[in-house]
């Protein structure tokens, strides 16, 4: 029941507004519920709001953990 | 004329709609079927194996009047050259009537006439006929503009909504979604910034380029309200067919892809007006798809599907992931969505 | 670049269905509890893809599907008023009311404004003095953090012409009644990925704990679904019964403590209806005392009547997974998106529009 969106924090202005870059397209995102998030770091966004920091090299990790372990698994019957 | 804005008067029928005329509106469409300035314009008909008319009309009242890519100027010409092309047809002419709001400045009426002559030259099509009509304020928003178009279909082409075949191959002209994108975010609505331009523009040149190499094009369409999806839908539907497209293979910009995203779009829906969805006899596929490719407007042509006899009324999208679900056509209007 | 993407999809996802498949030797019930999660089922094509012994139905985590008809009516009410701007998320313009829809409405005259964000309705408040403006809010827990964070902004600016109709609710109460009635079998659940951003994994412990079944908090991409599927198999494999994250990248075990301590300190939970469901104590949100000024239910005079569903109308049956859309007599003859009889096939993630838009007779989706 909720679209969230993943872009990257381009500039942060003062009252915890944050300049968030999704592909190319630039919308204002409140950091209200995540205001430790820093230029640079990419969030997850709902309804205008930062909700969680995305880290791109663990979600590229699990994704290799999980190739491997399919190709493990994929080899017992 | 010394008036900075449209008003009542402009819209009489006298001295001033007759100033109005000469001064605005014939320059930018100067040639001689409207100078005649006579209440019908009279074509020729050109001899060129025709034995067919094509005749369409459209209306036009996009907000905002001006957007990246284009204007209501260069929607209202390339809208109608294009609805004449799909057909196969040449433009013999075009006619175009305008209401204007009282109180539109002269100004961005100068901007949308040399807009539309722009256009027309691109096309290589000629207004012949038009109208002015003023209204009080507040009665429409800037300026509506309604046209028509005649043109002429090649004795050899044969293109229509009921001609796909099965074993046809289904290609678009372009990357999908980049006009109905580029005008929700001028409007400022969702205060959303980005570089996206309107694709507006006449293709009568490319699909000339397309019939050159393959007379037997079967069906052609323009996606323009109601998107990819409602085009593949009327063809399967029309031609009593069904279609299968490869989802991975649709073109779509980033930064369209990310506003759909954020919106809840689907960009599946969404109107373009300068890209086309072609339909052909799967020998030709190649060499039409080399003339597009050749061509400004077809450089990111590609092939998305192609049409069988299984599943006749139905549009199935093979998914990225391998498996399939159908397409259905556009219900309504597409509300941003938060879930 | 899209973190969430993976450019090995084509080639993970296959993978992922054989060792699907092989786990699938006797039939298993899953339940995707989120609306959004029934509409990516059915996008990516999953559905067609499944082994006949994996079983998806979808759940009542549909925020507009789950709000009685009486809360449309009552918005609509607010949006006639003079003076009045109604702000909402485009999701509810198509809901059917007892007699109208807030896109009718509008075409009729009423001030409605469609915004992305609750922070857009406050700006709305502010840009009109003279007006009042209603932002009509409803969402589970990914959204209620970010409408209570606007609610605080609003006080913070002073905006005495700025008000809340809330209709938002809660998942793990809703999840606890649709288990305790007994009416629908369940083996597993796949848990909403977004609302688990906030409120973490310890809400629905209680599913392992008390009701024996495994679930999954699992993510909105195609592998990340999946994933999910295949963890909940393997759990039952392994004679496991145990709440697991497959969402990791972005859903930490704590959730979002911050959101959650915002939420907590503008609303307080409060029995709510749910369309379907019934009442379900301490299922839905009410602003708290120092906000209750801002409360539309309490500052107007919009009584709230309950409305019956129309007749023949399956979507509390549908809501609780008991019916699957096929199955209502209305589907796709009296009820189709164009002409919608019940907002199951009105909300752009109702299991109704999603059978009827992605998945009738094109092969063996109908599961």
């Amino acid at each position: 029941m909720c679209l969230g969106i993943p872009g990257r924090i381009v500039s942060i202005t003062e009252n915890q507004l944050a300049e968030v870059d999704f592909s190319g397209v630039r919308r204002e995102v409140s950091l209200m519920l995540c205001p430790e998030l820093e230029v640079g770091d990419y969030c997850l966004v709902h309804v205008g709001f930062a909700m969680q920091r995305l880290d791109p090299a663990e979600a590229q990790e699990t994704l290799e953990l999980l190739d491997q372990f399919l190709e493990a698994s994929g080899e017992s019957p | 004329m010394k008036d900075k804005k449209i008003t009542l008067s402009h819209g009489a029928g006298g001295r001033l709609s007759h100033d109005l005329i000469e001064e605005y509106f014939l320059p930018c469409f100067d040639n001689d079927l409207l100078r005649a300035l006579d209440d019908s314009a009279v074509i020729p008909m050109q001899s060129e194996q025709a034995n067919r008319l094509a005749f369409t009309t459209d209306s036009y009242v996009v907000k905002p009047l001006f957007f990246p890519g284009g204007d209501i100027g260069r929607l209202a010409i390339c809208g109608t050259v294009n609805d004449l092309a799909m057909a196969g047809a040449r433009p013999l002419g075009l006619s175009a009537s305008f209401i204007l709001e009282e109180g539109l400045p002269i100004e961005d009426l100068e901007r949308i006439l040399a807009s539309m002559k722009g256009a027309a030259e691109e096309a290589g099509a000629r207004v012949v006929a038009g109208d002015t009509k003023v209204v009080e304020h507040g009665a429409a928003e800037g300026i509506y503009i309604t046209t028509a178009g005649v043109g002429q279909i090649p004795e050899d082409v044969a293109i229509g909504s009921a001609q796909a075949k099965p074993g046809d191959v289904v290609m678009v002209s372009g990357p999908l979604g980049d006009h109905e994108i580029a005008v929700l975010m001028a409007r400022g609505e969702f205060a959303l910034q980005g570089e996206v331009e309107s694709d507006c523009a006449p293709l009568n040149g490319l699909v000339e380029a397309m019939l050159e190499v393959c007379p037997e094009i079967h069906s052609l369409r323009d996606p323009t309200r109601g998107g990819l999806a409602t085009v593949l839908w009327e063809i399967v539907n029309s031609s009593k067919v069904g279609v299968i497209i490869d989802e991975g293979e649709i073109p779509i910009r980033d930064q369209v892809r990310a506003v759909c995203d954020l919106l809840g779009f689907d960009p599946y829906y969404l109107a373009n007006e300068g890209r086309l969805v072609a339909f052909m006899p799967q020998g030709e596929a190649k060499a039409v798809l080399k003339a597009m490719q050749a061509h400004p407007l077809g450089g990111e042509a590609t092939i998305i599907g192609k049409v069988t006899a299984e599943n006749p009324g139905k549009v199935l999208l093979h998914t990225p992931i391998g498996g399939h679900r159908l397409l259905e056509p556009l219900s309504g209007e597409q509300f941003p969505r938060i879930c | 670049m899209n973190p969430h993407k993976s450019p090995d999809e084509g080639k993970l996802a296959p993978l992922l269905l054989e060792n699907i498949a092989a786990l699938a030797d006797s039939p298993m019930r899953l339940m995707e509890v989120c609306g959004t999660h029934t509409v990516a089922i059915f996008r990516s094509g999953i559905r067609s893809m499944l082994p006949p012994g994996v079983e998806l139905i979808s759940g009542p985590g549909c925020p507009v599907c789950v709000t009685p008809a009486g809360e449309i009516d009552r918005a609509i009410a607010l949006s006639r008023k003079e003076e009045m701007i109604l702000a909402t998320f485009g999701d509810l313009m198509r809901v059917p009311g007892s007699s109208s829809s807030l896109q009718e409405e509008r075409a009729s005259g009423a001030a409605i404004r469609v915004i992305l964000s609750p922070l857009d309705a406050v700006k709305i408040a502010e840009e009109n003095p003279d007006k009042t403006v209603c932002f009509f809010g409803v969402g589970f827990e990914t959204t209620s953090p970010a409408i209570a964070a606007a609610v605080m902004e609003a006080g913070r600016r002073g905006l005495g012409n700025f008000y809340l109709l809330s209709s938002q609710r809660l998942i793990p109460p809703a999840m606890r009644a649709l288990l305790s009635g007994g009416g629908v079998k369940i083996d597993g659940f796949i848990l909403p990925g977004h609302v688990s951003v906030v409120i973490g994994k310890a809400p629905y412990c209680f599913i392992a704990e008390e009701f024996g079944l495994p679930g999954a908090i699992t993510g909105f991409e195609p592998l990340d679904i999946l994933e999910g599927i295949y963890l909940l198999l393997r759990q039952r494999k392994e004679g496991r019964t145990e709440i697991e994250i497959q969402y990791s990248r972005v859903v930490q075990e704590e959730g979002n403590p911050r959101a959650r301590g915002i939420m907590g300190e503008v609303f307080a939970p409060v029995d709510a209806r749910w369309r379907g469901l019934g009442t379900i104590p301490q299922s839905g949100l009410v602003l708290r005392e120092g906000f209750s000024q801002m409360d539309a239910a309490q500052a107007f005079d919009i009584p709230y009547a309950e409305v019956e569903d129309p007749p023949g109308c399956l979507c509390g049956e549908v809501l609780q997974g008991l019916v699957r859309p096929p199955e209502c007599s209305l589907f796709g003859t009296g009820c189709t998106p164009e002409d919608p009889v019940g907002p199951c096939m009105v909300s752009t993630e109702g299991s109704c529009a999603a059978y009827y838009k992605y998945g009738r007779g094109a092969g063996g989706d109908e599961r």
